[in-house]
């Protein structure tokens, strides 16, 4: 076997379905190029839909509204628990309400500049189209947004942006929209359009005759192992912040979806293109099994800064004005504390590493709501950002109105996962990606409220006419259960889980996960070089190996048993954090979140190289621990032209 | 702080269950709840026992997957979702007893998970406006008087965890249901199946076997996301103007 890191070059990928000419029309002009599926024809159709957040839901729902047999999985007990449910700050869309210069065009602008210019513009420009669709469809649903005296919308302003374009319900932006999706897919559950499977698994894609036809999912209550074929796969997955144990992710987001999908063909792009979120509240210790953000919109109103002094251990009420560094409002004045989450989280590491730190081992800075409580009043700060308090006092016992919160970064997001052209079809024929489990929008660097943004846009709108599209033009003959693809795959599931089941060692899947994601977070957090990444690389392996030597599951596979899920999920995180170091070493650039320290300004910004990286890394899997091959989506600019990033 | 806990185990929906002892050292007043049960897991799994099933997954109080009874009180003696409570609120040597949600609506699958299907049941029988995607007018065509909307979005922060029914000495739904028929008909948007939308979500809470009302009052405070116990009121009063027609 060739080692990992000596990937081979392969043909260049190119999305072929996004139409040339002037950009706005696009996408009506793929619509219209699109074959439709009569409608009374469409009831014989079988979409598999994997995952209920935003995307899936949307998706589930609109699908199954259009006439088509939806049969939709998720792994928790119930579809309205995904994990979009956790998003605080709220979702961008291009109104303009508040005529303050907001326009699709400037919603593209930003997103493109936002994403270091390393997105597809094509589809960029479509989700600022579909944004101002995406706020009418919730509000019919009864999406309780924030509104005015006058009965109309509120809005507020995000990382990254200069308009105030992002509607919001609170806190709780996240789960009012996904509660919308949930309703509407719940009316269609009842209704018996749509199949739902709730603490539900999928373990594998089946592949047959070269198209995605069903997927293997576990019933994680029984433990039984079942295929479920279709005429397509959607997969709504999510991103795969967990590979690194501490995340903002819920605790049983994770990647086998897409993995199983990448093994079967589908390539996985910019696997190191994550996002560090900079308000997260500190670890408190080793036993911390996740992290809790703290949305973006505090950012708004909250000051950031640290004591000027290396060490200065006093109390922050004790640190005079003069003797405070408010280190984004002096080092980038025109965005202040709304610069960008990945130069908001890199500033933050940096003044930490000066040992400027706050808090237990001074991983920590802090966000002041003292001005914002004398110039608004505490009532005024509280109607907007109450429940975030209260949250915040509950996890560390201090009272966000007298003393600063203390924030550090967290890993929130990922930017990379499934490669998908126009249509947003992974290069398995048949099988859709959407939402985070897509790496299509965001480049190297999602901007605040986007992910609501491209979630429901994906799932309401783009996915159901290009599945339409594929549906109506490829013949797709009944799979036979007894296909040897079929027998085969199920057979694959079920021999890992015994052969998990069968190690018997002596470590937990939780001393594994710890491991893996502290030595991720070391070498492929929120800097990189290349020897770090080589050490991850040389590491890796071997903790794969202890792996399957240690692991211990109590248990049978025959029942619902928790410690056998993570082991299972792990097998493919290994395998994944390999992928996202050496497509971080490979890329030996600095954009957006994934910053080199070979590749920065002299002034520290990151510092692109376009002529050489200018393109999305599609990665071809070829075999556990066997080098990858590159395939690269070359990216044209012909409307934002690729600068330097500067908010200052 | 070094703990005693008393656990109810069963091995599946048919099994006996009983309450099992388990003593844990080494705990933090900064743990939460869950992480305080991981670390009993860890040492169980290393032992080769099966650990604690418990349903938990965001851990930050807004996906309601988590939900256990706590010294007899559902989410624990603070008011809040049980992944957020924390240790500092338990003292050292204490004895905690733990059980899953106890509710005739809710059977135990194992250990401290329960199955609480019938709530998506119950929003599927009309807990939604029906707005099919792409139908939608502009979002500022129809105002919604900020008392409406905010009236809306206190309900709409139910997290359907069912502390509420694992409260009620009835077990009832009422809260829950409430909930989503105030959030739902108090819009606009709600109003042309303001009648439907309670009297088919009134009987699909009754089908799924959760117990009446009594104006006991245990939901609303055990409820971590403080929906209000008038919200029952409000429900009852929307299904008789339906019954009224």
């Amino acid at each position: 076997m060739s080692d990992y890191s000596d990937y081979r070059v392969g043909e260049p990928i190119a999305d072929t379905k996004a139409p040339t000419g002037p950009i706005e029309q696009r996408w009506d002009q793929r619509r219209f190029d699109a074959k439709l599926v009569n409608p009374a024809n469409r009831r014989k159709h079988t979409v598999i839909v994997v995952g209920t957040g935003l995307a899936g839901g949307a998706a589930g729902a609109t699908l199954a509204e259009q006439g088509y047999h939806v049969v939709q999985f998720c792994f928790q007990d119930s579809p309205r628990r995904a994990h979009s449910i956790a998003a605080q700050g709220g979702i961008n869309a291009a109104k303009n309400y508040r005529n303050d210069g907001d326009s699709i065009r400037r919603l593209f602008y930003d997103t493109v500049k936002g994403g270091d210019f390393r997105a597809r513009e094509s589809n960029v420009h479509r989700l600022a189209q579909v944004s101002v669709e995406i706020i009418d469809q919730c509000v019919a649903q009864g999406v309780p947004f924030a509104r005015e005296y006058g009965g109309l919308l509120d809005t507020r302003s995000f990382g990254g942006v200069q308009v105030s374009r992002t509607f919001y319900a609170r806190g709780q932006t996240g789960q009012q929209l996904l509660l919308g999706a949930y309703q509407a897919l719940s009316r269609q559950i009842a209704a018996g359009n749509v199949e739902i499977h709730p603490r539900t698994e999928m373990l594998d894609l089946l592949v047959v005759d070269g198209r995605a036809r069903g997927i293997v999912a576990r019933d994680l209550v029984t433990g039984a192992i079942s295929t479920y074929t279709a005429d397509a796969v959607v997969l709504a997955t999510g991103g795969y912040g967990n590979v690194f144990y501490l995340s903002t992710n819920a605790k049983n987001s994770n990647a086998t979806a897409i993995w199983r999908a990448h093994r079967r063909g589908a390539h996985f792009a910019n696997p190191c293109f994550t996002q560090i979120h900079p308000t997260c509240i500190p670890r408190s210790g080793d036993h911390q099994s996740k992290l809790t953000l703290m949305s973006e919109s505090l950012r708004n109103d909250g000051r950031i800064w640290v004591p000027k002094a290396q060490g200065d251990t006093r109390p922050p009420a004790e640190i005079p004005e003069d003797e405070r560094d408010y280190y984004l409002e002096r080092i980038y004045p025109a965005f202040g504390n709304l610069v960008p989450r990945d130069i908001a989280s890199r500033a933050a590491k940096n003044v930490c590493d000066e040992g400027r730190g706050v808090g237990p081992g001074g991983q920590g800075v802090y966000l002041d709501f003292a001005d914002a409580i004398r110039r608004l009043g505490r009532d005024a700060v509280a109607a907007k950002y109450g429940n975030l308090f209260d949250m915040y006092e509950r996890i560390t016992a201090e009272d966000p109105y007298q003393v600063p919160m203390r924030i550090y970064p967290a890993i929130h997001y990922t930017m990379g996962g499934l490669w998908v052209d126009y249509d947003l079809q992974t290069t398995v024929p048949g099988l859709f990606a959407v939402g985070e489990a897509n790496f299509s929008d965001h480049g190297a660097n999602r901007l605040g409220a986007s992910a609501l943004m491209q979630g429901l846009a994906d799932g309401y709108f783009v996915l159901p006419p290009t599945l339409n599209d594929y549906l109506a033009r490829n013949p797709l003959p009944a799979v036979p259960t007894d296909h040897p693809s079929v027998v085969e795959a199920e057979a694959e599931v079920e021999d890992r889980l015994n052969l998990i089941l069968s190690v018997d060692g002596d470590r937990t899947p939780d001393s594994f996960h710890r491991e893996l994601g502290e030595l991720l977070w070391d070498e492929c957090g929120m800097a990189r070089d290349e020897a770090g990444l080589r050490r991850a690389l040389a590491r890796i392996p071997q903790l794969r190996e202890e792996f399957w030597r240690r692991i211990k599951v109590p248990g049978t596979g025959q029942e619902l048993n928790q410690a056998l899920e993570k082991a299972n999920r792990l097998v493919d995180y290994f395998e994944l954090a390999e992928l996202m170091c050496l497509d971080a070493l490979h890329r030996a650039e600095s954009c957006g979140g994934h910053f080199r320290t070979e590749s920065q300004t002299p002034d520290g910004e990151a510092a692109r190289r376009d002529e050489e990286y200018g393109y999305a890394a599609a990665w071809e899997f070829t075999g556990t621990g066997a080098a990858p091959v590159l395939h690269r989506e070359a990216l044209d600019f012909e409307h934002v032209h690729p600068t330097q990033r500067s908010y200052a | 702080m070094n703990l005693t806990l008393r656990i109810w185990r069963q091995a599946g929906p048919d099994a006996p269950g009983s309450m099992t002892t388990y003593q844990v050292g080494g705990i933090s007043p900064d743990m939460s709840f869950l992480e305080m049960l991981d670390t009993l897991n860890e040492e169980l799994i290393t032992l080769g026992d099966q650990p604690v099933a418990f349903d938990h997954d965001c851990r930050e109080g807004i996906c309601g997957a988590c939900g256990m009874v706590i010294n007899g009180q559902a989410h624990g003696p603070e008011r809040t979702t049980t992944c957020q409570l924390h240790m500092r609120h338990f003292q050292d040597g204490d004895t905690i007893d733990v059980e899953p949600w106890r509710a005739a609506a809710f059977p135990v699958v194992k250990d401290l998970v329960v199955d609480r299907s019938a709530f998506d049941r119950i929003i599927g029988s009309g807990g939604y406006i029906s707005a099919p995607t792409g139908s939608a007018p502009d979002a500022h065509a129809t105002p919604v008087p900020k008392e409406a909307a905010d009236t809306a979005f206190e309900h709409a922060e139910c997290i359907g965890c069912g502390a509420c029914v694992a409260a009620c000495p009835n077990g009832s739904a009422m809260l829950f249901t409430s909930a989503k028929v105030v959030h739902l008909n108090v819009l606009p948007q709600g109003a042309p199946e303001r009648a439907s939308r309670v009297r088919n979500m009134v009987t699909a809470m009754d089908a799924e076997g959760f117990g009446g009302c009594t104006n006991t009052g245990e939901c609303a405070t055990a409820c971590p996301k403080g929906i209000p116990l008038p919200s029952i009121a409000a429900m009852n009063r929307e299904f008789l103007r339906a019954a009224r027609g």
